[in-house]
């Protein structure tokens, strides 16, 4: 199937365009003529690169899954293999590519607790596995962390090291760095306590633990910590700012991407809502919840912290993606952290010192007001604050996020960030949360819906040196997986509709389309294989009517279903079925 | 006359006022009467306790148990994994498909002892007679016939059709946006 021109998505050139609504007028003609020249530079990069005219991915073998739920973990290669880990109960298929097609070559299924299967938090798919020094490290669902020898899948260490009793649980994937092994735990749905670890790579042992909230010595805060912003300076907030006791049952879970910087020394993480989900429950700032951590790779001692949403009124968390940039900022080389906050904005900081170089939305945004830049926390809008009782409408970004923690690629030559959106508001109100041990610690009901503008999805091309997008393209369904940039200026990404699209990097134009057998919830990925080829896979599979947050078990009459989601999708059922399927596409 | 009055008037309250009754307190007895229930080996269906039907069946068909049964799905945080029936990371329960049956004793051991993939025990959390409640009220919103007893109206947001919409579980089309 080659370039279709069905027109499934609407193409918005967006000069001007501005998803915050109502703020373009802010842009000066300095801003102007930065655009202009930002394009021209644009354009002659994309003058360099291939035409985008009979592109088109050949498909070249497939692998079926036999798992139903949601498929958010795209495969890693590892040796010439591609290491597949299939959503809970987990199993982990090593893959050989090649011209041929897929081929499995073994297998290795970890031994599971069913019970996770009504705690894990976010659906039943963890993110992908990683490879490094000849071993894979592997999450699972149910709270272990394991190590295999990557070329035989030989398990060398497995540790149970999230408690899945209380609803915690892994959604991340590992981050091994040197000797060490970085893990994150999830659960703010279960009021577990938000923690980064550190185990050692050879046997598995907890190195050190840091915790999301509670006093400087569990948060790993001392001598080294110098926040640049001073609403997070201060002794013990982390439990200074709850009430009493809250913090130990306070969210904050490290459950989005962990980003290392080797030469800095820094790993970078963001820190998930305060629980409960209602804000009456938990007074105070909520500290460390819903912010960004720079800490020591070594340690674990926290650097800076800044802080996205204090006391987080629409539990948007801070675990959206992260990438780390050297570039030039304003006339100066800086080293940036590009964090694509769940909260709509794309945030631009100094990953050195935790500055904030800017911080403009990209999706729709009525929750909060603008100009985070000058006090280091961005401001809610006060006819959206939420308050238990009561039922605030319209409120976008809803608590899903604006997009997923692996939604975004940065295209370094162009500047051009690639953000797989979801344009996505939500009627929430608010109620009294009991503490149940492993039952959900929320107190809200929320619906979820697109804006009425319509589009609830959209893959977002923004040009990181002006905050602004280049263009955008409309999608029906909100983009739950992640873009695919491809250097010879091409963006891949799936649709939770089931399809697979290749756009002209430089003006957003559709050049190619395939319809998958399920839509895609993971990030497609470039991968070589061992005839040196290049492939790019692609992992479809969504999950069940309601996609990744539910179960296969959905019923979308219940407005409320799938964490709101089931008000959204009602009309996905038809689209692609549930059950994951890898395809595997040669590039032209 | 007046007093006569009086009298005929009190009379016809009295015999006008056959209120439902509202146990709110069982005698201890026959609390632990309500659990014996006789499951089947696999847990799934099986005998109700005797005490049930000699009480008239109290969970099916009265309102305030119903109700009851109702604000205790949202107090037990029964809404954080089933949503408002819908389902999140548990399984919907308005669809009128029961992994584990609908019958009041299948439900009655989901509650207590809960199953093996992922629903927690409720034993220790709640009493003989709350399961119970739950039970009746779960098996309004999952049903596939008529009843002449519902609970009470929805205080929350509105998010589905309403259960004495019954049966809920066939077509009624998509509830209001707001």
């Amino acid at each position: 199937m080659t370039a279709s021109t069905a027109g499934f998505a609407t193409i918005r050139q967006s000069d001007g365009h501005d998803p915050s609504g109502g703020s373009a007028a802010r842009w000066g003609i300095v801003a102007a003529i930065a655009a202009s020249v930002g394009w021209l530079l644009l354009s002659g990069t994309a003058v360099a690169q291939e035409s985008a005219s009979g592109f088109s991915l050949r498909l070249v073998g497939t692998f079926r899954t036999d798992n139903p739920n949601a498929h958010l973990a795209a495969p890693v290669m590892a040796g010439g293999r591609l290491l597949l880990l299939t959503p809970f109960p987990h199993r982990l298929t090593a893959l050989r590519l090649g011209p041929e097609g897929l081929h499995p070559e073994w297998r290795f299924t970890p031994e599971t607790d069913r019970m996770a299967e009504g705690t894990a938090c976010c659906g039943l798919g963890v993110r992908s596995p990683a490879v490094a020094g000849g071993r894979a490290f592997l999450n699972t669902a149910d709270g272990r962390t394991i190590a295999l020898d990557a070329a035989s899948g030989t398990k060398i260490w497995e540790m149970r090291t999230a408690d899945r009793g209380s609803g915690e649980s892994l959604a991340s994937s590992p981050l091994p760095v040197g000797d060490k092994v970085l893990i994150g735990n999830a659960g703010d749905d279960f009021g577990v306590r938000g923690w980064l670890k550190a185990l050692d790579a050879t046997s598995g042992a907890t190195l050190w633990t840091r915790y999301s909230t509670g006093p400087d010595e569990d948060v790993g805060i001392g001598p080294d910590f110098a926040p640049f912003y001073k609403i997070a300076r201060g002794r013990d907030l982390g439990a200074a700012t709850w009430p009493p006791g809250a913090w130990e049952r306070g969210g904050g879970s490290v459950s989005g991407p962990l980003m290392a910087d080797t030469g800095l020394g820094l790993v970078f993480h963001g820190t998930g809502r305060p629980a409960p989900l209602n804000p009456d429950q938990r007074p105070g700032e909520n500290r460390w919840t819903s912010g960004l951590f720079a800490r020591d790779l070594a340690t674990g001692a926290a650097r800076w912290f800044y802080q996205l949403a204090p006391h987080d009124q629409h539990g948007v968390s801070g675990t959206g993606p992260l990438i780390l940039a050297d570039r030039d900022w304003k006339g100066r080389a800086r080293k940036l952290l590009i964090h694509v906050g769940l909260n709509g904005h794309v945030y631009v900081l100094d990953r050195i010192s935790g500055e904030l170089l800017s911080a403009e939305a990209f999706a729709p945004v009525n929750a909060f007001r603008g100009g985070a830049a000058a006090s280091g926390a961005i401001a809610v809008a006060q006819e959206k604050a939420t308050r238990v009782g009561a039922t605030t409408r319209d409120v976008c970004p809803a608590w899903t996020g604006a997009t997923s923690s692996e939604g975004a690629a940065l295209s370094a030559e162009t500047g051009l960030l690639f953000i797989a959106a979801a344009r996505l508001c939500m009627d929430i109100e608010i109620r009294p949360a009991n503490y149940i041990r492993g039952t959900p610690y929320l107190g809200a009901n929320v619906r979820v819906k697109g804006p009425p503008e319509g589009g609830a999805g959209e893959l977002v091309a923004w040009r990181l040196d002006d905050a602004r997008p280049a263009w955008t393209v409309s999608e029906p369904y909100p983009l739950l997986g992640g873009p695919l940039w491809h250097p010879r200026g091409f963006v891949i990404y799936g649709t939770l509709d089931g399809w697979l699209k290749a756009l002209d990097a430089r003006d957003g134009r559709l050049v190619w389309q395939q319809r998958l057998a399920s839509g895609v919830v993971s990030a497609p990925m470039l991968v070589r294989g061992a005839d040196g080829a290049e492939y790019v896979t692609v992992l479809a599979g969504r999950g069940g009517a309601a996609g990744p947050a539910a179960g296969l078990e959905a019923d979308l009459r219940d407005a409320t279903a799938a964490r709101g989601f089931g008000n959204l999708l009602r009309g996905l059922s038809a689209e692609a079925q549930p059950g994951g399927t890898l395809y595997l596409f040669a590039l032209p | 006359m007046r007093a006569v009055a009086i009298a005929g008037l009190a009379a016809l309250l009295a015999a006008g006022c056959q209120r439902e009754e509202r146990d709110l307190r069982l005698d201890p007895p026959v609390t632990a009467a309500l659990d014996q229930v006789a499951p089947m080996a696999n847990a799934v269906g099986g005998a109700p306790p005797d005490v049930l039907g000699a009480l008239g069946e109290p969970y099916e068909g009265n309102a305030y148990n119903l109700s009851e049964g109702k604000r205790l799905y949202s107090w037990f945080n029964c809404k954080g994994c089933h949503a408002d029936g819908g389902g999140a990371s548990g399984p919907a329960l308005l669809d009128g498909w029961w992994r584990y049956g609908s019958d009041p004793v299948s439900l009655f051991v989901t509650l207590r002892d809960g199953r093996q993939n992922g629903m927690p025990a409720y034993g220790d959390k709640l009493t003989t007679e709350q399961i119970w409640q739950l039970v009746g009220y779960l098996r309004t919103v999952g049903v596939s016939s008529a009843s002449f007893a519902a609970p009470s109206r929805n205080d929350e947001m509105q998010s589905r059709p309403a259960e004495n919409r019954a049966p809920a579980s066939a077509e009624l089309g998509t509830p209001p946006s707001r």
